[in-house]
């Protein structure tokens, strides 16, 4: 049985309503909790970066879940925040081919460029500065991560160009920071060189 | 079926067991955590680790189904290293404060690490601390102590049926608990304390009380519903600190309700302990003499007719008929102990029983509920049902009130005109039970302890025979009853004798001034401002209705200080113990009776009765009323007519329990109900502490 209705100030936009609908299609009539990830995604979006929890009693009396099942999901996975964020959260990846890297001292820059300690959100409400565990793109490490998008082989002066135009209410471009394409060798190729003339 | 050797030793268990029930088979033991027999398998807390021949590794038995030829180890060098290092593991973040622990002396942990630990662990850094969870009044939390084992968890979701408990977050800052904290909205929330291994869950109302080697117990039975739940009362001198469930896989298995867990301080106070006479309006502490003496001097050369009495829900067997003897004796037709009023036909034994049993609830094939919410009812019962229904393949249908009753049902309607249409074949749900294998019905008082309930028991009756309920070997007509001196009352005969009122028409004659003297009997559920200036004599153990309304109060025993037969609603005998003396001038009431009897009988109003002992009582009753001497079995009642058709009202039915926790004269004197059925209620805005 469902578990009774929690608070609930928190609805879809129809945009969202309309996704979230299509991802519960995804999944066979009476299995629709399997598409509870989405759904948590679509809220945390729509209410600015986190998760309230009117959201998640929405999500949960959406799907006909027991809240606690919800709340159980929500806080296993860390890309799902419970906090109010600000506007952009920047997350360093600490694992360890990026600390291999220098990410700590990425870590630091950072810190020092936004005045703030890990985990902690700007009093401007900019920015929040978190770690965040391996995002697989270890060949380009150090990655930062801010909201959808990857930013690579970063170092201290990058990570604070890409901060600066965020600052400035612009969206720098992702990918590699210096003169690289995507994950391929500095430098250019190094191999099949023939191939590719 | 698999053939395995453990130690050395070959064993066949049935399919489906797992390794460990083996071992257990085989006379082995193992130690465990997570896994309990009756919840599903976790296998996470890794302490039940064996050695299988041909595994490069050990093996979490609970987890493993037997199969055959399985070669198993439990006692060899690899398992000992495996159980240590498990139990080190454990013990991580297990704090060391077992000598403030509620749950020490009978802790698993505690136990498991004498029996299998290292005794030291390697480990120096800081032990993680977890805040507490607020679960309600029963349930006590110190989660620092929990071991993530999931018991309670997987407790709440498949027994109870409320999903409400969970771990949240992960790795180490995993916790267990509601996330947004309000207290559980469960009637079997006090069982999480006994399937928590540790000292996490412990009794709220019990902590810091006592030390279980100080605690004397005795084996007895429950009376705050009509279940008859099979519970050990601990106690300390007079006083009784806390009521544990004893298995009895045909009733309670190994549970018990909050009510029956939690009620216990209601016996320490609002207790009468001496008797009382009312003179100029105030009742005045009086001897037993001056209390005998005003009975007897109100009697004198008053006829039969003229005098009644009523039985309470929570009085034994032998009490009621105690009273029946002297009412008959005084030449009183006036007697009843449904004090609900309800129209349930004494005659016909299977007409108010639950006729299927409670472990037949799981041979079951479609279940028709009838004014009923066997969650307030008797929530063992609705455990029962509910793990009938998981198994899968078994429609419900309600007639009556909504609620959430833990598991899904088609509701059918709420008044009687529903039932017409069953028992004439015209709703679509007499189809289902007549398809069913095994149908059954369960009738409520809520739909009987009306105007027509005779009307609605008959209906209940058609529609149990053209449902094919009762057949070879199998009888699915049901009553519910609340009251556990129900049963046993109708049993002994307890009900109007020719010519005698019932409970309303005795209510309704003291309200006329028709009666002379009135003899409640722990009778605290009847309108008692409604008696008129009829003289009351109250014997009970509680100051509550009764006895503020009384003019003599006769101070009696509680459940646990006397011992005595109760039938549950299933028609089972069973014996309660005496677990402590009742307190002050209190006295066992059938003595109590007797001693009245010798005083009339002085006075020349009527005969002695004829016992001395409770022993010969006990066998006089017997003689009388078979079934009660056939103490925890079930004696079948043969199927005849019963109730009375009749036109039914169209008013809906309704549960006869308002607020489960506030049910009876001990729980209404009971701090920890008080709280329960406080945190129930949504909190009236700017209450103060002395709101409602």
């Amino acid at each position: 049985m469902t578990a009774a209705v929690g608070s609930s100030t928190f609805a879809f936009s129809p945009e969202n309503k309309a996704k979230a609908d299509k991802a519960i299609a995804k999944y066979p009539s009476g299995r629709q909790a399997s598409a509870v990830l989405a759904l948590l995604d679509f809220a945390q979006r729509q209410s600015g970066g986190w998760l309230p929890r009117e959201a998640m009693d929405y999500v949960a009396n959406y799907l006909q879940m027991p809240l606690i099942r919800v709340y159980e999901v929500a806080t296993f996975y860390s890309m799902f925040n419970l906090k109010p964020i600000g506007k952009h959260h920047v997350r360093v990846c600490t694992t360890t081919p990026c600390q291999l890297r220098g990410a700590l001292a990425l870590v630091k820059a950072c810190e020092t460029k936004l005045g703030v300690k890990l985990g902690e959100t700007t009093s401007d409400g900019m920015f929040t500065l978190g770690e965040v565990e391996c995002l697989g793109a270890c060949v380009n490490a150090p990655v930062i991560q801010v909201g959808d998008d990857y930013f690579e082989d970063v170092d201290a002066a990058a990570a604070a160009r890409i901060l600066d135009s965020f600052g400035q209410g612009q969206w720098p471009k992702p990918g590699p920071q210096i003169d690289r394409r995507n994950s391929a060798p500095v430098g250019g190729a190094t191999t099949l060189k023939d191939l590719i003339a | 079926m698999p053939k395995l050797t453990v130690d050395g030793q070959e064993v066949t268990v049935e399919p489906g067991t797992t390794v460990l029930q083996a071992c257990e088979a085989a006379g082995k033991e193992i130690p465990r955590f997570c896994y309990h027999e009756r919840l599903s398998v976790a296998g996470n807390c890794r302490m039940c680790l064996v050695e299988l021949e041909k595994s490069p590794k050990p093996i979490a038995s609970c987890a493993m189904p037997a199969g055959d030829g399985m070669v198993v180890k439990t006692n060899t060098p690899l398992v000992k290293k495996a159980r240590e290092g498990v139990m080190e593991m454990l013990l991580i973040n297990h704090p060391l404060d077992c000598p403030i622990c509620d749950q020490g002396g009978e802790c698993d942990l505690q136990d498991q690490a004498m029996a299998y630990g290292r005794g030291l662990s390697r480990f120096g850094e800081q032990k993680r601390a977890v805040s507490e969870k607020y679960l309600g009044p029963i349930v006590k939390t110190v989660m620092t102590r929990c071991i993530h084992c999931t018991r309670c968890i997987r407790f709440a979701t498949e027994i109870a049926g409320v999903e409400e408990l969970g771990a949240t977050g992960r790795g180490e800052h995993m916790e267990i608990g509601p996330y947004v904290e309000k207290a559980l909205t469960s009637e079997l929330s006090g069982n999480l304390v006994d399937v928590c291994p540790v000292g996490a869950l412990t009794l709220k109302p019990y902590a810091f009380a006592a030390r279980p080697w100080e605690l004397r117990n005795v084996e007895s039975i429950d009376v705050h519903d009509a279940v008859g739940s099979n519970i050990r009362v601990d106690y300390r001198g007079r006083e009784v600190m806390r009521v544990l469930p004893r298995l009895h896989e045909d009733i309670n298995e190994e549970w018990i309700s909050d009510k029956t867990r939690a009620a216990i301080d209601g016996l320490m106070r609002q207790r009468l302990d001496r008797p009382y006479v009312r003179r100029n309006g105030r009742l005045i502490p009086a001897t037993w003499a001056e209390a005998f003496g005003a009975i007897t001097a109100k009697l004198k050369g008053v006829r039969g007719p003229r005098i009644a009495a009523i039985a309470g829900d929570l009085v034994d067997a032998e009490s009621m008929f105690a009273l029946k003897l002297l009412m008959a004796g005084l030449g009183s037709p006036n007697l009843d102990c449904r004090q609900d009023g309800a129209k349930l036909d004494h005659g016909a034994r299977a007409s108010y029983l639950f006729n299927s049993t409670i472990a037949g609830i799981e041979r079951a094939g479609a279940l028709l509920l009838i004014g009923t919410n066997p969650r307030l009812e008797a929530a063992l019962i609705n455990a029962r049902i509910r793990k009938r229904y998981l198994r899968g393949g078994f429609k419900i249908g309600l007639v009556g009130a909504k609620a959430d009753l833990s598991y899904r049902y088609e509701h059918l309607g709420a008044d009687a005109e529903v039932l017409r249409e069953i028992a004439d074949g015209r709703h679509g749900f007499a189809e289902t039970l007549r398809q069913a294998e095994r149908p059954m019905l369960i009738v409520g008082q809520g739909a009987l302890a009306r105007r027509d309930g005779a009307a609605v028991l008959a209906l209940s009756r058609r529609i149990a025979e053209n449902s094919g309920m009762v057949k070879d070997g199998w009888n699915g007509f049901n009553v519910l009853h609340t009251a556990a001196a129900r049963v046993a009352g109708l049993d002994i005969g307890f009900v109007p004798q020719a010519g005698g009122l019932d409970t309303d028409g005795i209510v309704a004659a003291a309200g006329r001034g028709e009666l002379d003297l009135l003899f409640l009997l722990g009778a605290d559920e009847i309108d008692t401002s409604a008696l008129g200036r009829t003289f009351v004599v109250y014997q009970g153990h509680h100051g509550d209705a009764g006895a503020s309304r009384a003019d003599v109060v006769l101070p009696g025993a509680a459940y646990t200080e006397k011992d005595g037969t109760y039938v549950n609603t299933e028609g089972r005998a069973q014996v309660g113990a005496r677990a402590g003396f009742p307190p002050g001038d209190a006295r066992e009431d059938w003595a109590i009776v007797r001693a009245l009897s010798e005083e009339f009988a002085t006075a020349g109003i009527g005969p002695i009765l004829p016992f001395n002992t409770l022993a010969e009582l006990r066998s006089r009753l017997c003689a009388l009323v078979p079934t009660l001497a056939a103490v925890d079995s079930i004696t079948p009642a043969p199927w005849s007519a019963f109730g009375v058709d009749g036109p039914t009202d169209t008013q809906p039915f309704a549960s006869p329990i308002g607020d489960y926790f506030q049910t009876n004269a001990i729980c209404r004197a009971s701090k920890t109900m008080a709280e329960c059925s406080a945190a129930r209620t949504p909190a009236v805005k700017g209450a103060t502490g002395t709101h409602g």
